[in-house]
């Protein structure tokens, strides 16, 4: 017990380690909370444009640029991405990492967004299109007012374990020497050399973050299941 | 639904509390060497955790993982009848990797402290490291000193990171998981010193143009060899076979082989 208490005190008391971790969850969360608000804006987009034309035909040319976006960020893993924003994209300048990770984690998570909108908003079917369009509403209000509504409430469990793995990927940041999370206990078990509870440590706080937002997105889809009756 | 969920959470981060106070009252099986181990078919393996981004002492020529602590812990190997394996990673998770069993031992010149040494035992030194800052070339920094407030890149966990930790508390540290990546930065002036040992440095500067070592060392430290905590056997083993190595002068001529005398 004595020994336990030795480690707890080398690992979390002492130089004030334990802001390590405090600092390096606020940076995840930092992190992941813009990084989802980029990927979000961009799947959106990426989702409507490529729909429209899989139904239309129209916008060809901005659907053949969305299918090189996907192609890249979906061919390539987000390390690598992550690194060739910080070393070659920005290679010559002083530059925020938390501002260089958000846009990289940003960038990836949209073009899985994107498919997944698009899964959605093409599970819509066709009558409520000419239902809206027979309304006297335009292509954009139907979109907006009556699939993408709809389109929302079908994709939220997967929009909603998208999310859960980015918080999750962000764990790499580390490679480009932001100290998130993961990074914190990386630094406090370099300096104690006991793997156990830094990681351990890490591991649950991922743990307890995830099942809070499992656990908000359940309650989510409650509510909007609602509206069915 | 909602109560089968608590319950698993429950479990789950139960069986997490377990396995850490489990894990400090386990010491790890000690590496079976046993004496005749020439008899047997198969040699045993040391295996060996490193991380070969630490040129001269770990590097990879080709595929092999070649160096000061490789040669050394080739001999080292010899000595004890087996056969070394290496295994590279992330220089934070040699520990890990030794502590685990993954590993039998872990060189990649490490330097002993009182805080490492509540988690791992370490054999006596083999060699002397020493820190250095490397800069641009015409950078205002002209000595350790000026580090102050400075923007250094250094390789995570190391002593440079963590002396530098210690030493300049308002200073923004960068701690890169490789050397090279701390350099790479520093060259693209997302740094403006590199704290790093002496012999990388070298090999750092040899290799990228406009970048100088301080000639002031920052510190100097000894190298050792990391163990299991309680792996007394085979740290006694090491230990005898090191102080061999060391009398029969095969460590200096290693040493010598890598590094020019000046």
């Amino acid at each position: 017990m004595d020994n336990f208490k030795l480690r707890f005190y080398n690992n979390f008391i002492a130089d004030e380690r334990w802001r390590y971790i405090v600092n390096g969850l606020s940076v995840t969360i930092r992190v992941t909370f813009f990084a989802a608000l980029i990927g979000i804006a961009i799947g959106f987009v990426v989702a409507i444009i490529r729909s429209t034309y899989d139904k239309t035909g129209h916008l060809k040319v901005p659907n053949f640029l969305c299918e090189i976006y996907l192609t890249l960020i979906r061919g390539t893993p987000v390390v690598v991405q992550l690194l060739i924003i910080y070393f070659i994209v920005f290679g010559t300048v002083k530059i925020d990492k938390a501002f260089v990770a958000i846009v990289a984690f940003g960038l990836n998570s949209g073009a899985y967004v994107a498919e997944i909108v698009r899964s959605g908003i093409m599970s819509i079917d066709d009558g409520q299109f000419e239902a809206g369009r027979s309304l006297g509403f335009n292509y954009v209000q139907t979109m907006v007012y009556i699939i993408t509504p709809q389109a929302f409430k079908n994709i939220l469990p997967a929009l909603a374990n998208e999310f859960i793995v980015l918080l999750k990927e962000t764990s790499v940041a580390g490679y480009i020497a932001l100290q998130d999370l993961t990074k914190g206990g990386d630094i406090i078990r370099g300096r104690t050399f006991d793997a156990f509870m830094p990681l351990l440590t890490v591991a649950i706080i991922y743990l307890v973050m995830v099942m809070g937002m499992t656990a908000g997105v359940t309650r989510l889809e409650r509510r909007l299941r609602n509206s069915d009756h | 639904m909602k109560i089968y969920s608590r319950i698993m959470a429950a479990v789950v981060i139960g069986t997490m509390v377990f396995a850490t106070g489990c894990s400090s009252t386990k010491p790890t099986e000690p590496a079976k060497t046993e004496e005749k181990a020439a008899d047997a078919t198969a040699k045993e393996e040391l295996v060996m955790a490193t991380n070969a981004a630490f040129p001269p002492y770990e590097f990879y020529e080709g595929t092999d993982v070649v160096g000061i602590d490789a040669e050394i812990a080739a001999a080292i190997a010899e000595k004890l009848g087996m056969e070394l394996k290496i295994e590279d990673m992330e220089f934070g998770s040699i520990i890990t990797a030794v502590q685990g069993g993954k590993a039998d031992m872990g060189m990649a010149g490490m330097t002993v402290n009182e805080e490492r040494l509540v988690n791992v035992d370490f054999s006596n030194s083999y060699a002397t490291g020493y820190q250095v800052v490397i800069v641009k070339n015409g950078s205002e920094i002209k000595t350790p000193d000026d580090l102050a407030n400075k923007s250094i890149g250094v390789q995570e966990s190391t002593t440079g990171d963590i002396y530098i930790t210690d030493d300049y508390p308002n200073a923004d540290v960068q701690r890169y998981n490789k050397g090279t990546e701390a350099v790479q930065a520093l060259i693209q002036g997302k740094v403006d010193a590199v704290v790093i040992d002496r012999e990388p440095a070298k090999v750092f500067v040899e290799q990228n143009e406009g970048l100088e070592i301080l000639p002031t060392e920052y510190v100097v430290e000894e190298y050792a060899i990391a163990l299991a905590k309680g792996n007394t056997e085979l740290l006694e083993k090491i230990n005898k076979a090191l102080e061999e190595l060391k009398a029969d002068g095969t460590v200096q001529t290693i040493i010598d082989k890598y590094i020019s005398a000046e």
